[in-house]
């Protein structure tokens, strides 16, 4: 299937810190669900979200060992987008501020993210229906 | 020593962290020994409404096992002693009723939290 219609978002909060992150990442689902194209644009500390090195943990406190706490780990959610993506055959693409990623040495990444600046994030907006902004506040 | 944690932000993080992480915290320094209260104001407030159910996140292929659960951490904190209150005025603003609210947890009017202050040896405001 070929969308018809699309949409790029630019995100901003490092992973662990607001709300807003879960809230995009919902959003983003489910334009996909929706049969969108979907673009996004890490910046700042947005680029973190895809860094592999994530990694789940035990938590006493709530009594769980690693397996059972299960924890949410964002590189695992941007590699959970980018199966669903592939599954319903709607094009996924994301694009990490290059400055920001070297930044903070966020250089190891799920496939499929890639490098790029603010041109490629102007790119999406022209060639897309819409652009969501969710910016660190 | 003393300590009354005062916590304005509200869910931040929480579905990453699976908790609220000041709520966790204040436990774990509990547990090492500190004597710490908490007193919920701002939007902070919102944590005292019984029966939240964030069950059902999924994101791509991905679904959570086990999400936040801030009753239950309200609730261990108070059964393990901790003092938990909550700004009065702040939760008549939301229309959080007294009904709807966690056993255990005091609603404290602004005028009374000045008071309450000179009781502990450190105020963390969070």
């Amino acid at each position: 299937m070929t969308p018809t219609r699309s949409l790029t978002f630019l995100l901003m909060d490092a992973p662990y810190e607001q709300s807003r992150t879960g809230t995009a990442f919902r959003l983003m689902d489910a334009a996909l669900r929706l049969g969108f194209a979907v673009r996004v644009f890490a910046y700042e500390g947005a680029v973190s979200l895809p860094v592999t090195q994530q990694k789940p943990h035990p938590n006493a406190m709530h009594g769980r060992s690693v397996e059972e706490e299960a924890h949410p780990v964002p590189h695992v959610w941007v590699s959970s987008l980018m199966q669903r993506a592939t599954e319903r055959g709607t094009p996924l693409d994301w694009v990490n501020c290059g400055l920001c990623v070297d930044e903070r040495g966020a250089t190891e990444v799920v496939a499929g993210v890639r490098r790029g600046s603010p041109a490629d994030f102007w790119k999406m907006v022209t060639e897309t229906d819409n652009a969501l902004i969710i910016p660190t506040r | 020593m003393r300590v009354l944690q005062i916590i304005e932000t509200a869910y931040r993080a929480t579905l990453e962290e699976q908790d609220d992480t000041v709520l966790w915290f204040t436990r774990a320094i509990r547990g090492a020994g500190a004597a710490a209260d908490v007193v919920l104001t701002g939007t902070a407030v919102s944590y005292t409404v019984r029966d939240q159910d964030a069950h059902g996140l999924s994101i791509g292929t991905w679904s959570q096992r086990h999400p936040p659960a801030i009753e239950h951490e309200l609730t261990k904190l108070i059964e393990s002693g901790a003092s938990v209150s909550a700004i009065a005025e702040d939760l008549e603003e939301r229309g959080i009723a007294a009904e709807s609210m966690i056993a255990g947890v005091a609603r404290l009017s602004r005028k009374e939290l000045s008071g309450l202050l000179g009781r502990y040896d450190r105020v963390w405001k969070w």
